[in-house]
């Protein structure tokens, strides 16, 4: 039989070979325990047969039939492993307990974070009054609070980064209610619902705030590149699932007043003031939960999106930009012209991001690189023509608080993009690494959460509370 | 002797029911009660056993359980089924059909074509 030393090299070849069937998708974890106990029976019965525990083994893993046809058997009879599916439920995971807890209080959140929607009703402050600004302000903090709380409890947040996300919510709570906007009776005269400073600082909380919600996302790794570049992951998936999940929404609302209309009972009202409000902020914290249950089961949406897109952005760019040379044409200057270049620019940053997101990048060069690199340069030189056109007459239209956040807006993007473009060639040249890019943008985030919080604190004062 | 991949597969089926019909089992002991029956003549790949206990499971004809078996580790035996019993039954008699053709066949053939593949005569 088989000495200590010996036993010890077996389970070590056993453990190598239960690795190596663990790789392939369509066998499963249990198939595999089924086929070690095979295994081991079939080793000890050639060592009682008179082999050496290692050629014992040999022969066993020979006879168990080549790892490839042996995956192709195993998909065949299990196709549907192929298409990995989402198990909310692990069935064989070491810990369904974590998986069935962790459902449940992303469920809870999401339940906390509808209710506080309506909580306000309880005193007087509807959802559906117009001139109620309440809950435009509000309505990041009833959500994102419940949101990184769940990345809190996820990833064990230690106290010092707790309070730290306190004190952000807090101060955003106060800063988006204090300041005493221009009252709604001297716009309702010059045809506005809300002053320019209050727009923009119901724009700007939410996305201040989403960095805060980073901070819980990326947990003790906020500092690091890839801290940060898994929350821009997450970033992108969460919005491709919320856009799924409202799109489910909508048909599920769409079939609630059929159905009740039917009967002659207008939803109506049940489906304006609580369907589609506890809906909509529920769904963050289920979208969220989803993103993370799935991280590694389902192939990442955002970058397939960005291979799509990238090459159609490069020719629309590129066309754009022949078209103006050609035709002598200059951009025209309207209210919203700088609004949709803004656009343009972030945009085609998402296009970078989530390119470099699910590169690998150690793989040198390739022709996609290139085509990416045309993008942002054609969209730099694109906005430049804009942003020239801009300053140009900029003094005539005087500094607005929406031009001014359109303008800064622009000038962080720019700054960011010119500089991505940079290093991207000196690495298709190869004097840069990839990783220099990575560094680059992960390190620009908290430029744009100051700028939000900026736009949100200092803008108002600033612009008298226009 | 080889058997072609062909044969093994179609076989698979009904003598890994009738194997389970004996008695409940498991893949290693269902691969050893082949061999003693077919004298070491059937040989299958170890592994290529487990998707047919997969497929029979799905499709009813067999459960599984997993039971500490007397070695102490974990073991997924399997059990036939009524359902399983039914198409052992019918497999048989297609079997037999075809057993049956052959043996027909073989019968008139045996002048012109030994069974253990000597020369065919001319004119064959």
């Amino acid at each position: 039989m088989s000495t200590p030393p010996q036993a010890a090299l077996l389970e070590e070849q056993i453990d190598q070979w239960r690795s190596y069937l663990r790789r392939r998708q369509a066998i499963h974890s249990v198939d595999v325990a089924e086929l070690e106990d095979h295994l081991r029976e079939q080793v000890e019965g050639l060592v009682a047969a008179g082999l050496a525990t290692d050629e014992a083994f040999l022969v066993a893993v020979k006879r168990m039939g080549a790892l490839d046809d042996l995956s192709r058997e195993f998909a065949r009879e299990h196709s549907e492993r192929l298409w990995k599916q989402l198990i909310v439920v692990p069935t064989d995971a070491s810990e369904p307990q974590t998986a069935r807890t962790d459902t449940l209080v992303a469920f809870s959140l999401a339940v906390c974070a509808a209710a506080m929607v309506k909580a306000p009703s309880l005193f007087g402050i509807h959802l559906d009054d117009p001139n109620e600004a309440f809950y435009l302000h509000n309505v990041p903090l009833f959500i994102l609070p419940f949101l990184a709380g769940y990345f809190a409890w996820k990833r064990r947040l230690d106290v010092g980064i707790l309070r730290g996300l306190a004190v952000v919510f807090v101060v955003a709570a106060v800063f988006a209610n204090v300041y005493p906007w221009a009252q709604a009776a001297d716009l309702k005269s010059q045809g506005q619902l809300f002053g320019s400073t209050e727009a923009l600082s119901v724009l700007h909380v939410p996305m201040a705030l989403w960095f805060a919600v980073g901070i819980a996302y990326a947990g003790a790794r906020w500092r690091q590149v890839a801290g940060r570049m898994d929350f821009i992951r997450f970033s992108g998936e969460l919005f491709i699932y919320y856009v799924l999940i409202a799109l489910g929404g909508g048909v599920f609302t769409g079939f609630t007043l059929m159905i009740f209309e039917a009967i002659g009972i207008n939803a109506q009202p049940f489906v304006q003031s609580w369907l589609i409000p506890c809906g909509a902020a529920g769904a963050v914290i289920v979208a969220s939960w989803l993103v993370e249950a799935k991280q590694s089961v389902i192939e990442n949406m955002a970058p397939v999106l960005t291979r799509i897109f990238t090459p159609l952005f490069a020719v629309m760019l590129v066309t754009f930009l022949g078209a103006m040379l050609w035709t002598g044409r200059g951009v025209g200057i309207k209210r919203e012209v700088l609004i949709g270049f803004d656009l343009l620019l972030a945009m085609v940053l998402a296009l970078l991001l989530y390119s470099i997101s699910a590169r690998d990048p150690r793989k040198a060069p390739g022709g996609f690189d290139v085509v990416l690199v045309v993008v942002v340069i054609a969209a730099l030189l694109a906005d430049a023509v804009a942003l020239w056109a801009i300053a140009a007459r900029i003094s005539e239209f005087g500094f607005s608080p929406n031009r001014v956040a359109a303008l800064g807006e622009n000038v962080i993007l720019l700054v960011n993009l010119a500089w991505s473009a940079v290093l991207y060639i000196r690495f298709l040249r190869r004097r840069g690494s990839f990783s220099d890019l990575e560094l680059w943008q992960t390190g620009y985030l908290p430029v744009y959460a100051a700028w939000a919080a900026m736009v949100v604190i200092v803008f108002p004062p600033l612009f008298r509370y226009l | 002797m080889e058997i072609n991949k062909d044969l093994i597969a179609a076989s698979s089926t009904p003598i890994v029911l009738a194997i389970l019909a004996e008695k409940d089992s498991y893949g290693y002991a269902i691969l050893k009660r082949v061999k003693e029956l077919s004298g070491g003549r059937m040989e299958w790949t170890d592994g290529m056993l487990y998707p047919v206990l997969h497929r029979l499971e799905r499709l009813g004809h067999v459960e599984a359980r997993w039971e500490a078996a007397d070695t102490g580790r974990r073991r997924k035996y399997y059990q036939i089924t009524p359902g399983g019993r039914n198409q052992l039954a019918d497999e048989r008699r297609q079997w037999q059909a075809v057993d049956a053709t052959l043996h027909g066949i073989w019968g008139s053939l045996s002048l012109s074509i030994p069974a253990d593949g000597g020369l065919i005569p001319q004119g064959a």
